[in-house]
């Protein structure tokens, strides 16, 4: 009596289950969370002016470093936006090198994303021994291109390095080893009851909803809709590579976990394709400094879904408008919709399910019109 | 001297991402990992500001976040450390002339230690770390 019936519990932008900052304001019932108020934009550095002030040479460094965990997804859309302007074509051999980089980032993305999942669920074994495992394909990205987390393989043009015959050895040994760990984890989510009764009907997402919010990647597969822009629309060498994609009906986190897994083996099966079948030749052609007038949409799968580029040029050196729509962003809608009705202790688990990457995701800032301090909001 | 060789032996460890590309991070969590597990210094990563010694800090301070991280600055007990961990919480690179980043860590919060790197590898992490450490404890590494 007297007392408002539902409490608001900010969350972030300093919270131990947010690796990044970000605010999410939760009106809480009871233990049900009744609603939810996602506040972005924290990470926002002005990096689509920062794209259009530096030439398309320099254009890609600073793709790279849009997002540390899906660089060769956002380098590699960046390319093809640019070489479609330029009215370039990649030789075939860096399109197939180009294929083997994004399926080895989705590895390292999908198993650092099981040990964090793992570790949301208070399954710390399976974050240690995932997070040690994915040393195998850090390392393999250290040999192959000199960087363990930001690679710059993708270059205007081609790529930067070839894969050596006994470099590809080397990755079909890493991969033989890396498959049997990656077998062992989907028998431990599938089966370990712990993990199970934390994960399944946890973040329920329907697929009508996901279809009506616009849910992209392993989070609109695993509501059970085959949505995979590898298929849907090949790019680099994708319309070559035999992969199924992976869905699920369990529309929860479980689900999610089951559909990231699975796709780490179709990785490793595309991988190992590719290298077999690897095309000889260049693998780098020159790239013009200045670019026709023109403008160009490009779409890439990124591990946590579709990743898209604009861009639009002006007949300079320079790009006149560039605009990143990254996966993290499309999926927040649904994200907002599985956050509420649930208990607060699931909203750590949750949240991580979707993979949020906000560092990809913050490309706006609102300035209050009216307000007297002008603060980016 | 003694209560400085105390503090250095199990210093707790906050991160504070603000607004990195989360490469650093990654790499960060990787150093609390088996293959590099920064816990064998006694170093405990944990969440709350008001628990810890030593603030690690990712990214280049953008124009948003500088009011949260002098926040969790403020809310640390004395005494209290900060590492600054990649080439843009040292500076701000790349991101050091956009108009939504106030540039490198030492911009808005007192820097102890910097790690350069783009991002650097946990090894260096370590090190910075280790070194700050040395530093605490007054004596020179």
């Amino acid at each position: 009596m007297g007392y408002a019936s539902t409490v608001k519990v900010p969350f972030g932008p300093q919270h131990p289950a947010l690796k990044e900052p970000e605010h999410f304001l939760f009106e809480v019932d009871g233990d049900t969370v009744v609603g939810v108020t996602p506040r972005i934009g924290y990470v926002h550095r002005g990096i689509e002016k920062a794209l259009e002030l530096s030439t398309y040479g320099h254009g890609i460094y600073l793709a790279e470093r849009i997002c540390g965990i899906c660089t060769i997804a956002h380098t590699c859309c960046y390319a093809q936006a640019v070489e479609e302007l330029m009215g370039i074509d990649v030789p075939p051999r860096a399109n197939y090198i180009r294929t083997i980089m994004s399926e080895l980032e989705r590895l390292h993305s999908h198993s650092l994303w099981v040990g964090l999942v793992a570790h949301e669920a208070g399954f710390d074994t399976l974050f240690m021994y995932a997070w040690r495992d994915r040393e195998v394909i850090l390392n393999l990205f250290q040999e192959l291109t000199g960087g363990r987390v930001l690679h710059a393989i993708n270059t205007l043009g081609g790529v930067r390095r070839d894969i050596s015959p006994e470099m590809a050895d080397k990755v079909r040994r890493a991969l033989e080893h890396f498959e049997g760990r990656t077998k062992e984890y989907l028998r431990i989510v599938r089966t370990e009851p712990t993990f199970l009764r934390r994960t399944r009907d946890v973040g329920v997402l329907k697929p009508a909803d996901a279809a009506r919010l616009n849910a992209v990647g392993p989070t609109l597969r695993a509501s059970g809709i085959k949505g995979d822009v590898r298929r849907d629309d090949p790019y680099v060498a994708y319309d070559e590579m035999p992969f199924n994609v992976i869905t699920s009906d369990s529309c929860d986190v479980f689900g999610r976990t089951e559909v990231r897994t699975e796709e780490m083996m179709e990785s490793i099966g595309i991988i190992r394709h590719a290298l077999e079948h690897l095309p000889e030749g260049v693998f780098r052609v020159r790239a013009p400094r200045n670019v026709p007038a023109g403008e160009c949409v490009s779409r890439v799968e990124a591990p946590r879904g579709e990743d898209m580029h604009y861009a639009r040029s002006n007949g300079t050196a320079k790009p006149d408008r560039y605009k990143v729509r990254a996966p993290t962003l499309a999926n927040i809608p649904a994200l907002c919709k599985m956050l509420v009705g649930i208990h607060v202790a699931d909203i750590p688990i949750i949240l991580a399910g979707i993979d949020p990457c906000f560092s990809c995701m913050d490309r706006m800032v609102f300035v209050r019109s009216g307000g007297s301090t002008g603060r980016a909001r | 001297m003694a209560v400085n060789w105390a503090r250095s032996g199990s210093p707790w460890l906050i991160h504070f991402n603000t607004g990195g590309c989360n490469g650093c991070d990654i790499e960060f969590v990787a150093a609390i990992t088996p293959v590099y597990d920064v816990e064998r210094f006694g170093i405990k990563l944990q969440g709350s500001p008001r628990h810890a010694d030593i603030l690690a800090v990712t990214g280049p301070v953008t124009v948003q976040i500088a009011h949260s991280l002098k926040r969790v600055y403020d809310q640390m007990p004395s005494p209290k450390f900060v590492v600054a961990l990649g080439t843009c919480a040292v500076s701000g690179a790349p991101f050091r002339n956009c108009y939504c980043v106030h540039g490198g860590v030492d911009s808005v919060i007192p820097v102890d230690a910097y790690v350069p790197g783009c991002p650097p590898k946990p090894e260096a992490m370590i090190d910075g770390i280790a070194k700050l450490l040395q530093k605490i404890r007054g004596t020179k590494g």
